[in-house]
């Protein structure tokens, strides 16, 4: 998100805010233009048009593929806002000059509305289908796996670049890796697999269009996250209208319709206590995620280790100094997203869940991974670990809890790090992680009790604690050597350099 | 309580806005009227925290040569090691110049300033000579003029001054952007010397009050703050240049125009050059030895090098330049050094007048030889 992005989500989630009997169509219209604002450029022809629109599209059949069968009326009017919206996209085609919302200029309008026509039927033959066979959702697990495995596989992504531009007629000898930047397209595969597990798993609610849209592609959280619970960001979107106790997302008279007119024109909200709170709360969050990001972080990005700088350091003592400017960027740049992901929301009253609780500050690593990037570790707990664990520990062959918990502290840690790409050294850092955590775990049973006496001298469990938090602090910075650089090769020149070699 | 539950919240959201946007102008104004940019680019990291720049800041990559081009003065010099307490044993000597001098394509460890330095000399009275390169990379003599201007407030004992005929024409005086950006030192200086260039030249940006507010100024203090930011891995590196795996030499082939900047042959009119800012600058050093070196020029054996001797000369107007030059040097008794020649072809880099480490060694020799009239010795 750039800062004049930020300065007009704040507003539109203000306004959201304070209509709020509109809110939730305001928060969908909004995250549908989002998407297509914030898309980067690509350099297949119409890509950057076509990736948010198989966002939407995507999530609108996995809806399909979800949904109760109630409000028809709601849910008709969804489709007819959804699709209106894309097609208003596309038409900026022709504004020339003036079109704002692409980077560039969108594909004809007969294509788009030939891609809507399709999603549509599919829609219908999935929603007929799948209404008695929730278990059908699988298929879409599959699809959206298969996708991301594509997406994050440097020789498969060009080739699947070398399709797209030979469908283009754009020469296919130039297709690199690169080419199909899928902006949040991580997001939302962790949001749509949670709603079609739970779907099978029988605790979905029922949902209508919009409010499912707003909740995959929620504009403040669609390219850091947080990873918010369908159940609990719900519970936001659909609090009652203090007011007048309505359902704020009935929009089926014309009458209210006006009213919403009203609502905008007047600024008139029906809670406006509730209001200052959360507007003085996510204008804070707000300030210091801008500061966190674009002050802290863009100023360490300059002296943080890359692939370039490792190479030319000349001394021990400034690589680590160089690799603690990395660390700290890190944690600054997704912190500071996230503050400005949880204050936008604040704004149009939606309360996102915290991401980060001072992670570095924790005395061991399991703590530290349940302060950082949270709502992703929680994910994975829920829809990996627990699982895995579960049928671990029911097998018949008796595994040994030790081992139970290496497969699965081990197996959850590789998948988090090869969702941020398939290369060896994503996978080093999982099992980086994921072998501290088994060594912490081993430690903490193998100690259990002996640091009871600690209690009695105070001084001495501070530093015990303390010497926790700098051993976390150092292990996960020089975890992040793998994540910094490029190849196995040049990490463990750095990891050389860092102890003297 | 009561009271704020019953604030409708256009209200309570007017005021913050109003209060928001009360408090940012008086702050933008606050700034525009005090104008404290010059001031903030004075206080520096560098030479405290991290060691000087051997350089004066200069970069179209900041990502990988971690520096970058800015405008303040004021951070350049005092990101430089000649902002340094200068010590009672030391002789100062300053190097101003075009890109040759500021060292192109060279390591720090490979410029003229340190391969003086590496020579270890000493005056007769004992003091060790110790060479600051205040080179800039764009050719204009005024530009020179204006970093010897800064090099004053550092006491320097010596100021080598590299020229080359580029730098002379009289439409290159304002055209760098490092005097367009810093109208009024270089007003000052016109002014000073009676030097002959528009003072009112619409070349200078001059800001307007907007221009000094803090919104004006965001990209100045964006600049010194990533200067200052750069230092760790100026200090970590020692690198403030982004070296290329590949360039282009100079050009071998000429074309056949025998033209100078507009000017035909067959006479080079002295008033077409700036010799009046050479001149300010001999005398704005305020007797301090200045010692003239006419820096030496790739000179091409290729297509019409009967014309001309590089890119940059037509062999007419760079033969009447050095003539010009020697009759100056002789008449003002200004102390001149012609190496135009000295530097085989094989030891250019990318242009006719950015050397090789060799290139620099030779040139090296030839000024430390000359500096025994300086009384200076190895």
């Amino acid at each position: 998100m750039t800062l004049l992005q930020i300065s007009v989500f704040v507003v539109i989630a203000a306004l959201a805010g304070l209509a709020r009997r509109w809110r939730v169509w305001i928060l969908m219209a909004a995250s549908v233009l989002a998407i297509f604002w914030m898309q980067p450029p690509t350099p297949i022809r119409n890509l950057d048009f076509w990736l948010p629109a198989a966002t939407i599209g995507l999530t609108a059949l996995v809806w399909a593929g979800t949904r109760d069968s109630g409000e028809k009326r709601e849910n008709w009017a969804g489709v007819g806002v959804l699709t209106g919206l894309v097609l208003l996209v596309g038409l900026s085609r022709y504004l020339g000059p003036l079109c704002c919302l692409t980077p560039t200029r969108p594909p004809a309008i007969l294509q788009i509305l030939a891609a809507a026509a399709i999603v549509f039927l599919l829609g219908l033959a999935i929603a007929r289908s799948f209404a008695a066979r929730p278990r059908l959702g699988e298929i879409f697990v599959v699809l959206i796996f298969g996708l991301f495995i594509v997406l994050k596989t440097a020789p498969w992504a060009q080739t699947a670049s070398a399709g797209l531009r030979s469908i283009t007629g754009q020469p296919t000898e130039l297709a690199t890796a690169f080419d199909i930047r899928w902006l949040g397209f991580s997001y939302i595969a962790f949001r749509l697999i949670h709603t079609l597990r739970d779907r099978i798993a029988g605790r979905l609610p029922d949902l209508r269009l919009h409010e499912f849209v707003a909740y995959v592609i929620f504009f403040p959280s669609f390219t850091a996250g947080p990873i918010d619970r369908v159940q609990r960001f719900l519970k936001d979107l659909r609090q009652p209208d203090l007011a007048n106790g309505k359902s704020p997302t009935r929009i089926s008279r014309l009458s209210e319709w006006r009213e919403f007119i009203k609502n905008i024109r007047l600024i008139r909200p029906a809670a406006p206590f509730a209001f200052q709170n959360d507007f003085a709360d996510g204008v804070q969050r707000i300030v210091l995620g801008v500061f966190k990001k674009f002050v802290l972080a863009d100023g360490l990005t300059l002296m943080a280790l890359n692939s370039d700088s490792a190479g030319r350091v000349t001394s021990t003592g400034w690589l680590w100094v160089l690799l603690y400017a990395y660390s700290l960027r890190l944690f600054f740049d997704f912190s500071g997203y996230t503050d400005i992901a949880i204050g936008i929301g604040r704004l149009a009253g939606i309360r996102l869940p915290e991401n980060f609780e001072r992670p570095y500050l924790k005395p061991n690593l399991t703590q530290f991974w349940n302060s950082w990037h949270i709502t992703l570790a929680q994910w994975f707990r829920a829809y990996f670990f627990n699982p895995l664990t579960r049928a671990l520990r029911g097998s018949p062959k008796n595994i040994p809890m030790p081992l139970v918990i290496f497969v699965g502290q081990l197996g959850t840690m590789l998948l988090i790090g090869l969702w941020h790409g398939v290369t060896w050294n994503f996978v080093a850092w999982g099992l980086w992680h994921g072998l501290g955590l088994f060594a912490h775990n081993r430690w903490s049973e193998a100690t259990k009790g002996r640091f009871a006496g600690l209690a009695e001298r105070p001084w001495l469990q501070k530093a015990v604690s303390v010497g926790g938090v700098l051993l976390t602090f150092h292990y996960v910075t020089l975890g992040w050597v793998w994540f910094a650089l490029p190849t196995m090769d040049s990490s463990w020149q750095v990891f050389a350099k860092l102890f003297g070699g | 309580m009561a009271s704020q539950a019953s604030t409708p919240d256009f209200r309570f959201l007017r005021n913050v806005v109003l209060k928001a946007l009360a408090l940012f102008i008086a702050v933008d104004l606050l700034f525009a009227a005090v104008k404290p940019t010059p001031a903030i680019g004075r206080l520096s990291l560098y030479n405290h925290v991290f060691p000087g720049r051997q350089r004066l800041p200069y970069g179209d990559r900041p990502d990988l040569a971690y520096n970058l081009s800015l405008f303040s003065l004021e951070a350049m010099a005092a990101s430089h090691e000649i902002a340094a307490p200068k010590p009672e044993i030391e002789f100062r000597v300053v190097l101003i110049g075009d890109s040759a001098a500021w060292g192109f394509l060279l390591h720090p460890e490979e410029t003229l300033s340190a391969y003086l330095n590496a020579a270890q000399l000493r005056t007769a009275d004992g003091r060790w000579v110790r060479a600051y390169n205040l080179g800039y990379p764009t050719m204009s003599l005024t530009k020179d003029l204006l970093m010897l201007d800064i090099a004053r407030r550092y006491q320097p004992d010596l100021i080598i001054w590299l020229v080359t005929l580029e730098s002379f024409p009289r439409d290159k005086q304002l055209a760098s952007p490092i005097l367009q950006h810093n109208p009024e030192p270089v007003q000052a200086l016109i002014e000073q010397y009676g030097l002959h260039l528009d003072s009112q030249d619409p070349a200078f940006i001059v800001p307007t009050f907007w221009d000094n507010t803090l919104i004006g100024q965001r990209r100045a203090l964006a600049d010194i703050l990533r200067l200052q930011l750069y230092g760790v891995m100026w200090a970590a590196a020692g690198e403030d240049q982004y070296y290329p795996e590949t360039y282009d030499p100079p050009q071998y082939d000429l074309d056949a125009d025998p033209s100078f900047h507009g000017l035909q042959p067959p006479t080079l009119d002295p008033n077409d050059l700036a010799f009046d800012v050479l001149e300010a600058g001999v005398n704005a050093a305020n007797g301090v030895p200045v010692l003239i070196v006419n820096e030496p020029m790739y000179l091409s054996d290729g297509a019409n090098s009967d014309i001309r001797y590089n890119f940059f000369y037509p062999r007419w107007a760079y033969d009447q330049y050095r003539t010009l030059l020697a009759s100056r040097c002789g008449v003002n008794e200004w102390r001149c050094l012609d190496l135009w020649d000295l530097v085989p072809a094989e030891e250019y880099t990318n242009s006719a007048i950015h050397l090789t480490p060799t290139g620099e060694g030779l040139l090296a020799l030839k000024i430390i030889e000359r500096l025994a009239a300086f009384g200076i010795q190895r």
